[in-house]
């Protein structure tokens, strides 16, 4: 047995292993070391742990069962399918928390924690487990937003989910789940299950009903955020049980999925609350049918792979659509063949490019693209003005200009400056709008050719051509 | 005399140095990874583990708390494994550019 003092020695330990996870990731080469910190942290915590508990069969089982399902799913996973994967996880964490605190209720003296619970644990009880409720609930809501379940459920459908005063039931809702909390906070230990699990209940059902109205290209916002309350959700659970390494690692996950959140929302100009308010996106995908007076430029994967092999210098766009038609390995093979060529290809990334914050490097990287060639917006934008070709595939929004004109949805957005490039060449299965659901003068510009089609496709057939 | 101070106030104290280390932690993260930072965070948010561990040790024999922290345990541990070799998984994609266009790994 350890002594309290080891333990929470051990802990500390541990909770400094997880801060030099994060940053290793300050670059690619610490990363993978980073991780491996991580790792030895989480150990350490489980192994100090064992130590302070009993029924070890029952736990070792539960790791069993919930560690082979990781490392089954960990080892599954299309790259493609990386967003709703970290989706899910969010949901489980959410859950244990929940699970943790209906423990706790039942019998506070087995966490140390005096029976009757003193007025101050309630409280962090109460904030633990509605967090842990919300970021359940609404993790599956975003899961089956991610994994395109919007077929079997109209819950899931990407397009956001309206009715007449959501806002307001949202609000009473919230308020209603606050008065049950004080309930709880106030009542005596033989009163206390009632408001406690309805509490818990209404918290359930605010999950859901604060992520079906957010639409498809909110995503990364949400998942940032979501991401953030698992975090407060183990710190709350860890003021509960007075547990400081429950308390700093959820805290840095908690800074880590909020700061995302800022960053996404940032790059996309769109305020955090008007995008938990959701509704926009709601003309996702309507075709422009009506203004076809002005003139698009098309061709074909020939007259594409003509231009890009007689370019000196190329900037690749990749943007969702990419990422859909899983075009990563053909857009890889497409660069090799222009190198060999001696022409430059470089990619640009926009923030909010993808499903998810980093989307786009992830996918590219298991195409083996070298992260070096692969650049952030900030990094890049200067130099559209000297190339020749700016090769949009599969991204819209991101390379709208519409962005720079006062009055337009867009406006303020910062965007990748491809209209700058001496030729553009874009690819899109058709001319429908992206999810602002704004026309783009970019298609219509005189150096703009567009090529419709599969983006994998259309790539394949570039590849044969160059 | 002074009393002992509340446990309330060390775990605030705690938590509000932690929201700063974090705050610069991350903010010092390459954009280009923060598909992995969100899988390791999951990964790490899923410490909560410990609390599942304590829930389901907390009585020699099979209650409530047993069963709840079984579950607790399992839905957690499927975040520590799966989030911690799915960023592994990630990060041994991302390569730097090789001289010869070879495809041997970047140092280990």
């Amino acid at each position: 047995m350890m002594t309290p003092n080891q333990v929470a020695l051990a802990y500390l330990v541990a909770s400094v292993l997880f801060i030099f996870a994060l940053k290793g990731l300050s670059s690619p080469e610490s990363a993978r070391r980073g991780n491996l910190f991580g790792i030895i942290g989480m150990v350490l915590a489980v192994v100090t742990t064992f130590a302070i508990t009993r029924n070890w069969i029952v736990i070792v089982l539960g790791l069993a069962v919930g560690g082979a399902i990781g490392a089954v799913v960990a080892r599954r996973v299309e790259m493609t399918q990386m967003p709703e994967l970290v989706a899910a996880f969010h949901s489980l964490v959410g859950m244990s928390a929940v699970l943790i605190a209906i423990a706790i209720v039942n019998n506070p003296s087995a966490f140390g924690i005096p029976d009757p619970m003193p007025r101050g644990n309630k409280l962090e009880l109460f904030i633990g487990t509605f967090i842990g409720a919300i970021t359940f609930s609404g993790s599956i809501i975003a899961f089956g937003k991610l994994a395109g379940l919007g077929k079997r459920s109209r819950l899931f459908s990407s397009a956001p989910v309206v009715f007449p005063a959501q806002h307001w039931v949202n609000l009473l809702l919230a308020i209603v789940m606050i008065v049950f909390g004080v309930l709880f906070f106030l009542a005596g230990p033989d009163a206390q299950w009632a408001p406690f699990l309805i509490m818990t209940a209404i918290a359930f059902a605010l999950g859901v009903l604060i992520i079906i109205p957010i639409g498809g290209a909110d995503m990364p916002v949400v998942i940032s955020m979501l991401n953030s309350y698992s975090g407060w959700a183990a710190a709350g659970i860890g003021f509960s049980l007075n547990n400081t390494m429950l308390i700093i690692a959820g805290s840095l996950v908690g800074s880590s999925g909020a700061i995302l959140s800022y960053i996404m929302c940032r790059a996309m100009n769109r305020s955090f609350i008007s995008v938990i308010l959701g509704g926009f996106g709601a003309a996702e995908g309507a075709a422009v049918t009506g203004g076809g007076q002005k003139n698009v430029k098309s061709g074909s994967a020939e007259d594409v792979a003509f231009l890009l092999s007689n370019a000196e210098s190329v900037i690749i766009v990749p943007g969702y659509g990419l990422a859909v038609a899983r075009a990563q390995h053909a857009v890889k093979e497409m660069v090799e063949k222009l190198s060999e060529k001696g022409v430059k290809v470089r990619y640009a990334i926009h923030p909010v490019a993808g499903r998810m914050p980093g989307h786009m490097n992830v996918l590219l990287a298991e195409a083996d693209v070298p992260y070096d060639q692969v650049l952030e917006m900030d990094e890049i934008n200067n130099e559209f003005s000297t190339t020749d070709v700016a090769f949009v595939l599969g991204a819209n929004d991101v390379v709208n200009p519409a962005a720079k004109t006062p009055g337009s949805a867009i406006f303020g957005m910062p965007i990748l400056e491809a209209h700058k490039a001496r030729t553009i060449l874009v690819n899109k299965r058709s001319m429908a709008t992206g999810y602002a659901g704004l026309d783009n003068d970019l298609f219509y510009m005189d150096k703009t050719m567009m090529v419709f089609g599969d983006a994998k496709k259309i790539v394949e057939e570039i590849v044969k051509a160059i | 005399m002074t009393n002992a101070i509340d446990p309330l106030i060390i775990n605030l104290t705690v938590f509000v140095l932690a929201v700063f280390v974090g705050y610069h932690v991350i903010w010092n993260v390459t954009p280009a990874l923060h598909t992995p930072l969100m899988s390791v965070t999951n990964a790490i948010s899923s410490i909560i583990l410990v609390g599942a561990m304590l829930a389901a040790g907390s009585s020699a024999g099979l209650d409530l708390a047993a069963i709840l922290g079984f579950l607790g345990v399992a839905l957690a541990s499927v975040n520590v494994f799966g989030g911690f070799l799915v960023t592994h998984r990630m990060l041994g994609m991302f390569r730097k550019k090789e001289p010869k266009g070879g495809k041997a790994l970047e140092k280990k």
